[in-house]
């Protein structure tokens, strides 16, 4: 009872007012962790954007814009090279429409089943199942449609080739859906209870009010999962790189071979073009064409969140 | 405070509901038990008690709300006239009991929609599409729930811009452009202040004459204000039941005396 605890233990109340030297570093050191963490992911994009943007340039030294924006031909290891962007954006754009026309609609209807209609015990089975898809390497799912549904498709459309835009689109498009469901699931189940009440209150059905109450309220979430899905088909390379061929053609129909920015890329890099050559060159100005394009839909998506932001 | 008495409290009316040993359970809990009571029609009824005694829950169940969440189930009728059927019965679809029976709840709840498609919300999902109609019937409504006046320059502004007392008229506008049978309101000036709560109190008396209203509300002056007919409950039980005037100045049950006179609850 009468041990005494000597004075230095206690640290509260303190004797003084004034600031604590040692809490007062302590702070500052934690803060200094922090903000290195935070710039070091800031950094790292600068870096990368910097290195795509001064390689772009040595190779627009040799390429004028006007000819890589408007060469209806992408043959930079050929004799006779061209330089013209627009037979990878064709295939990318074509690729991702096909795969956004799966991923978009199935992943909103599974979205809204599993916010608004589900049972508990299904949703708790279905969620990481779906999730489970997201996981399954990339190269499983090229093969998946090299293999598997290019010769299905074949059975329907005789004439479509070995390799094709339509099957690598439908197979991407199915990898992407738990991307869009995931995301579109949450923003959906994060709108909370009394708005929905408000509408089943007056007698509205759960459709209709999965459709205009809790949808419209959740907009901005939506909007994010749509750009993730698009972001995620544009930036897409290896089913590509396996089912659709990898010949740069300017075409708009998906049921032709073709090659996408990024499998061209992926070509370039593998290949064993010289360092510094033009050919060389080209992945980065390629690069930098995904990059803008990624970055179009980004900048859309962040404009469309605080045009729809929700408030309760 | 003004007092908004009806002259007609002692005049016999018709009965709009029924109850009828009703008991609900949340799962394995008991949440009322066996209660009896009728509804007056184009009266306003006041259910007041202590928290946790089951008031919001029986109002919930005349919208058969319940319904939404897993594992509740009701026992007992609720018997609504003159169609004379339970609503709680299985064969009842809720749909129809809720667009007859709307609700007001705690918590303005406004969609994320303008002003006028919030009060249009209840007819379109009724199927009305003609835009003279769809005009006509939101007017009214904001008409009667007194709002028309400060929107009708700004019906395609969010409703979220609206003051907290101006978006609970505005659910109330919602819940009448359907011309419901029986508006319920679950505590519904609990979340605003004593200027928006008058104007809520004001407008429950100047709609009391076109529908059947019952309130569930923590605010004894309140229950006094605005109501015909009052039911104390507690723990799950209704405990007194009859007219307003008489549970205030003369209550029967020591308990009920003991709550209104604010010797406990």
């Amino acid at each position: 009872m009468g041990r005494r605890v000597p004075a230095s233990v206690i640290s509260y109340p303190s004797k003084s007012l004034r600031h604590n030297r040692k809490r007062y570093l302590k702070e500052r050191v934690i803060e200094l962790l922090l903000f290195l963490a935070a710039f070091l992911s800031v950094f790292i994009t600068f870096a990368i954007i910097y290195l795509l943007i001064s390689e772009s340039l040595v190779f627009f030294e040799h390429v004028s814009l006007w000819d890589f924006l408007t060469d209806t031909q992408w043959t930079p290891l050929f004799d006779d090279a061209h330089y013209g962007i627009l037979p990878l954006v064709s295939g990318t754009v074509v690729s991702s429409l096909v795969a956004l026309a799966i991923a978009l609609p199935f992943g909103t209807f599974i979205a809204i089943y599993l916010s608004e209609f589900a049972p508990f015990a299904v949703r708790e089975i279905a969620k990481p199942f779906l999730e489970l898809l997201g996981g399954i390497p990339t190269v499983v799912y090229g093969y998946f449609a090299l293999l598997f549904v290019t010769p299905l498709l074949q059975t329907i459309f005789p004439s479509l080739p070995g390799f094709s835009l339509l099957s690598a689109g439908l197979v991407m498009g199915i990898m992407i859906i738990p991307y869009v469901s995931s995301m579109t699931e949450d923003a959906m189940r994060s709108v909370p209870m009394h708005l929905r009440e408000g509408s089943y209150a007056i007698g509205a059905t759960r459709f209709q009010t999965a459709v205009k109450v809790v949808m419209p309220a959740s907009l901005s979430g939506i909007a994010a999962a749509y750009i993730l899905g698009i972001s995620r088909a544009v930036g897409e390379t290896m089913v590509v790189a396996i089912a659709a061929g990898m010949q740069p053609n300017l075409v708009w129909n998906p049921m032709e071979p073709a090659a996408t920015i990024t499998t061209y890329i992926v070509q370039v890099s593998l290949g064993d073009l010289p360092h510094g050559s033009t050919g060389y060159q080209t992945i980065f100005a390629a690069g930098l064409t995904l990059f803008l394009l990624t970055l179009i839909f980004n900048i859309l998506g962040h404009l469309l969140r605080k045009r729809f932001r929700e408030v309760y | 405070m003004q007092i908004f008495k009806p002259a007609s409290t002692a005049s016999p009316t018709v009965q709009k509901a029924a109850v009828n040993q009703l008991n609900f359970y949340y799962g394995a809990y008991q949440a009322l038990k066996n209660i009896n009571m009728v509804v007056h029609e184009k009266q306003v009824t006041a259910l007041i008690g202590p928290s946790g005694c089951g008031k919001s829950t029986f109002l919930r169940c005349f919208n058969r709300m319940h319904d939404l969440y897993p594992h509740n189930h009701y026992e007992g009728e609720i018997l609504l006239y003159p169609d004379n059927e339970n609503i709680l019965s299985p064969e009842i679809d809720p749909i129809e009991v809720r667009m007859r029976i709307s609700m007001v709840f705690q918590k303005p709840n406004p969609f994320p929609k303008s002003i006028f498609e919030n009060v249009a919300y209840g007819l379109r999902i009724r199927g009305v599409k003609r835009r003279s109609i769809l005009e006509e019937r939101v007017e009214n409504a904001l008409r009667n729930a007194a709002l028309w006046e400060e929107v009708k320059d700004r019906l395609e502004d969010l409703a979220f811009n609206l003051s907290g007392g101006q978006q609970q008229r505005l659910c109330i506008a919602r819940a009448l452009a359907t011309d419901p049978e029986i508006l319920l309101f679950d505590e519904p000036t609990s979340a605003l202040d004593p200027i928006a709560t008058a104007s809520i109190e004001e407008l429950i008396s100047d709609i009391r004459n076109k529908v059947t209203i019952l309130i569930v509300t923590h605010n004894m002056q309140q229950a006094a204000r605005v109501s015909d007919y009052t039911a104390y409950m507690y723990m799950g039980e209704l405990i007194e039941f009859g007219a307003t005037d008489n549970i205030f100045i003369k209550p029967k049950n020591k308990q009920t005396e003991d709550y209104i006179t604010g010797r406990f609850g």
